[in-house]
């Protein structure tokens, strides 16, 4: 059962920051996977009285304030259409519509977990935190770094030209997925994100240089490239078995997930 | 801590616990159409409003309820009569425990999307858990007060 000792509704980031400082303070998300586990928390601090529920659109991001609903984010329309539809398809499973009315981003993003549709979406977008300390630094450092006492303030999303696709697996609706794949073309850069593995979200390196120049191949040039890749990802991301997949069929599911979103960006199929 | 709030429309202040959950502050008020039915925040029973948005109470504290209207069934009774009146006609109460958060949930998602299709609606009501059913009667229910909605501004009646 989740404690709390004390709340406090914070003026400022810098009392945020101040306060969880305490290893035992916490600072509250959504609270949906929070009150699930068994925690002492000395001071719960809750960031809501801040503004930091919105999305601000500059001429080259988006700012996505931490404490924004995942149901807010699902029905923006700016980020509906830079990401194709696909951040909608990356949060519209998880649980209900209650669910990600309290769910926030920061929460999301903060936890890094494993199981995250969201983290996997927003490796795929050209994405940084602002970190009250840390300033901003890419998302993808973020996901790797332990968790510290920082303070996650914004999510931001650049917006540079952009295709993407996002897909999951899952046992039954609404259930945590098996595996997670997002899938962009941003500018020149072809990048695979695969999640849920049950691990972190990683990006997939091209080493080969398997999906270089996709933009310019061909229809069936693309078709290989995706058949290629797919191939080489399910053969090199790693990933373990868990209540709800083993390792072989998530390895399974990787080349699948992979070759659908890669066939999808290149045209030659239609999902989403 | 010292909060005040709006439940059902009733102007209240209340010294909670900085980590009672508002489920049980809401049953220990008298709003017993707030169930806990799952414990993991998947089965959509302990919806409410909270601000005209449909929440999982058994995830807010309820000190975040500060300044806030918090509305349960027990406050929407006209609105959850009518259209329980489809959903009783549909089959789709059978032992009546998920009824509700469902009706919570629908009265909510006519407010986001007044004319949801067949698929907006499945997808705005997949965490609303029921065990008896296969949610064909619910889905029923909702189309058959939608036309019945559409009929009244038309100006007929029902049946």
């Amino acid at each position: 059962m989740l404690k709390i000792k004390s709340y406090v509704k914070v003026k400022s980031i810098a009392e945020a920051y101040e306060l969880n400082q305490k290893k035992t303070a916490c600072v509250l998300g959504g609270m949906v996977w929070l009150k699930m586990g068994n925690r002492n928390v000395s001071t719960a601090i809750d960031l809501s009285g801040l503004g930091l529920d919105t999305v601000r659109e500059t001429e080259e991001e988006y700012i996505i304030g931490c404490m924004t609903s995942l149901h807010d984010l699902e029905l923006h329309e700016g980020l509906d259409a830079y990401t194709n539809g696909a951040l909608k398809e990356s949060l519209r499973h998880i649980v209900g519509v209650q669910f990600r009315n309290c769910a926030t981003v920061g929460g999301s993003i903060y936890g890094r977990y494993g199981f995250s549709d969201v983290l996997t979406m927003f490796l795929t977008l050209d994405s940084y935190v602002e970190l009250y300390q840390g300033g901003r630094i890419p998302l993808s450092q973020f996901a790797q770094m332990p968790k510290d006492r920082d303070i996650l303030i914004d999510i931001i999303v650049k917006k540079p030209p952009l295709s993407c696709v996002y897909l999951s697996q899952r046992n039954t609706k609404t259930d945590f997925p098996v595996l997670t794949v997002g899938a962009s073309l941003l500018e020149d850069e072809a990048r695979t994100v695969i999640g849920a593995r049950p691990g972190r979200a990683i990006l997939i390196q091209d080493k080969k240089g398997i999906l270089k120049g996709f933009k310019e191949m061909s229809r069936a040039q693309r078709k290989e490239a995706a058949l290629k890749f797919a191939r080489f990802a399910e053969e090199n991301v790693p990933v373990q078995g868990n209540m709800r997949g083993s390792a072989e069929y998530r390895k399974l599911l990787t080349g699948v997930l992979t070759k659908r979103a890669w066939e999808m960006l290149g045209g030659n199929r239609n999902e989403n | 801590m010292k909060i005040s709030f709006w439940l059902n429309g009733v102007y209240c202040q209340e010294d909670v616990e900085p980590d009672k959950m508002l489920l049980p502050f809401l049953r220990e008020k008298g709003c017993y159409s707030v169930k806990c039915a799952c414990e993991t925040a998947n089965c959509g029973l302990c919806t409410v409003l909270l601000d005209d948005k449909p929440v999982l109470s058994c995830c807010v504290l309820t000190v975040r309820a500060d300044g806030k209207h918090i509305v349960t069934l027990e406050g929407l009774q006209e609105e959850a009569k009518e259209f329980g009146s489809f959903l009783a006609d549909e089959g789709g109460d059978q032992c009546g425990f998920c009824n509700p958060g469902f009706i919570m949930n629908v009265l909510a998602m006519l407010k986001e999307n007044p004319a949801p299709t067949e698929e907006e609606l499945k997808e705005y009501l997949a965490g609303n858990l029921c065990r008896c059913t296969g949610f064909m009667s619910q889905t029923r229910s909702i189309q058959k007060y939608l036309a019945y909605k559409k009929s009244l501004q038309e100006g007929g009646t029902k049946g």
